[in-house]
């Protein structure tokens, strides 16, 4: 490999393996509703909704190194807005949640400079405590929110203008699919772009650095205003498929699920947050009721089973393979020369 | 007429958590000049270094770069005035590449002559492991590897925290040629260093710490002929 060819090396093209994987996901995701029954293509709705979520809490947790319990706030904030624009404003899709994004994003603006003056442990309290308060302030805010009663009479949601509401839950899912989808790309391009490269940075040596140049505060600002958009758009999926939002929805619990959908799925990376999610919600959502409501349960074991046979999640279970069953990798980058 | 000094510390009192390290520190690095920071484990080396940085909140005293005061600035402005740090213990970045890391480095530093390609034309190994992760290196590559990203900052002043510290007499010699290679180019060095033989092979001036202070600052001329000075207050 030529010099030049490895310093352009992040602008190479996606491997055939991949591509072929990435191809057979995208089917598979599209035959959901024409081989599933209603129940369970309304849950991959939610698992949907659910892994943008997981990549808004990945985003902070795996690669900027800040562990948050607070993303359901901003997912709130999108959800209310989602549905208060589609009841008094329009009930076209793309303006939903490009209002409930832009919430999202002001919220962020608002709490993280606060959020992001701790690191670590201190930072999951502070988001904690901001999860809390979004919780509590949507229970109490009843002429906007509708209080502990929740917001109900959400018009289903119009993909064009003109359009016809979509509710069937074939369509619904579809809608999800391709938002969630884009989102996917929007992350995927931010993590190969140069910030994403110095958010990488910023878990593994903040100090470094800094004394390189960086404002690293700066970076871990945008990338908390980043996620907190992120959830936002999350929220107003779940707005928009479900067409309730209560003040459970942005719970200390969906933050707490979002974390494990991470830690599951495995720390940092974007397709195993997107798959933690799926686990997440058909053990809580599908499994957790064929036995008996036991879905706590089910998740505590599955949490249990990931940190002990899959410490990295099930996106570093090819490394972990790797390390158990080791091959001949001659001139594979793990070789270490001796110093 | 001595070399005007770019970077000089006055009366610098540091430390951790109540803790004083430094106890007053005076210091002054001639401009394309390298000096030799040496001392017993625990002196207070390191510590200079990152509050110089500004990796730690000086409690009294002055840093001036290029004239400017700098003491308890953010590393980021320190950095911007043209101070690149080799951390001891290296310090790379584990998760990325080491053209990762060169990239990271590039978009910070200032414009100036160091290149990504003249990095590599100075460190070659680097450029038959560009793919390879920081924690996939070995200790010398990742020696260099910190060298290239604080090379790449374009900084006027180098400091480097025991670059020897664990390396190979061959990879130790390598560093000894790329600290004379900078200083070649114009840089100011500042080598904290435990390895006697590296730090006078290329050292023009020589500072002796101990307790937190300075004891000795010398020619390295000097330094070679006192010898009883400098195992009295080494130990060597």
């Amino acid at each position: 490999m030529s010099t030049d060819a490895g310093l352009r090396s992040r602008g190479r093209r996606l491997p055939l393996r991949t591509a072929v994987l990435v191809a057979v996901v995208t089917v598979l995701l599209l035959l959901v509703p024409w081989v599933f029954g209603a129940f369970t293509v309304m849950t991959f709705t939610r698992a949907l909704v659910f892994a943008v979520l997981a990549m808004s809490v990945n985003l902070l947790t795996g690669v900027a190194g800040m562990p948050t319990l607070g993303q359901a706030a901003y997912f709130g904030v999108g959800a209310y807005t989602g549905a208060l624009v589609g009841i008094h404003w329009s009930e076209l899709g793309v303006v939903q949640l490009a209002l409930a994004t832009l919430a999202g994003v002001v919220a962020a603006v608002l709490t993280g400079p606060l959020a992001i003056r701790g690191r670590g442990v201190a930072f999951l309290m502070i988001t904690l405590a901001i999860g809390e308060i979004g919780y509590t302030a949507a229970g109490r805010l009843d002429s906007v929110t509708g209080g502990t009663d929740g917001m109900s009479g959400i018009p289903p949601v119009v993909v064009t203008p003109g359009g016809s509401g979509l509710v069937n839950e074939g369509l619904i899912y579809y809608y999800v699919l391709v938002v969630a989808a884009v989102s996917y790309a929007a992350v995927a391009v931010l993590l190969r772009s140069p910030f994403g490269l110095t958010l990488r940075g910023l878990r593994d040596n903040e100090s470094r650095l800094r004394s390189v140049g960086y404002r690293t505060d700066s970076y871990a600002l945008a990338a908390y205003v980043y996620a907190g958009g992120l959830a936002a758009l999350a929220g107003s999926l779940w707005a928009s498929s479900q067409r309730f939002v209560a003040p459970g929805d942005l719970g200390f619990e969906i933050s707490a699920l979002a974390l494990l959908a991470v830690i599951v799925g495995g720390v940092g990376s974007m397709w195993g947050a997107c798959l933690g999610a799926l686990l997440v919600v058909f053990t809580r959502d599908y499994l957790g009721q064929q036995l008996s409501g036991h879905a706590p349960l089910l998740l505590g074991i599955l949490f249990v089973l990931t940190v002990y046979l899959l410490p990295q999640g099930v996106a570093g279970g090819r490394a972990q393979w790797r390390r158990l069953f080791p091959k001949d990798h001659g001139g594979d980058p793990g070789t270490v020369t001796p110093t | 007429m001595s070399p005007t000094p770019v970077l000089s510390t006055r009366g610098l009192v540091s430390g951790y958590a109540g803790s004083r390290v430094l106890d007053g520190v005076d210091l002054d690095l001639a401009e394309g000049r390298v000096l030799a920071l040496l001392g017993r484990n625990g002196v207070g080396k390191s510590t200079l270094v990152n509050t110089i940085m500004g990796l730690v909140r000086p409690m009294a005293g002055s840093v001036t770069v290029a004239g400017q005061e700098v003491a308890g600035a953010r590393p980021d402005r320190i950095a911007g005035l043209g101070l690149g740090l080799v951390p001891q213990g290296r310090r790379v970045f584990a998760p990325l590449t080491v053209a990762e890391h060169l990239e990271i480095a590039d978009r910070a530093g200032r414009a100036g002559n160091w290149t990504r390609q003249r990095v590599l034309d100075l460190l070659p190994r680097l450029g038959e492991r560009l793919r390879h992760r920081g924690d996939q290196l070995s200790g010398g590559e990742q020696q260099m590897l910190a060298i290239a990203r604080a090379l790449l900052t374009n900084p006027t002043i180098l400091l480097l925290d025991e670059p020897s510290d664990g390396l190979a007499p061959s990879v130790v010699q390598q560093v000894a040629e790329v600290v004379q290679e900078v200083c070649r180019a114009g840089m100011s060095v500042l080598l904290v260093e435990q390895n006697l033989r590296l730090a006078l092979s290329v050292a023009d001036q020589v500072v002796v710490m101990q307790k937190g202070t300075v004891k000795w600052d010398v020619p390295v001329d000097e330094f070679r002929r006192n010898r009883a000075r400098a195992e009295e207050l080494l130990g060597i």
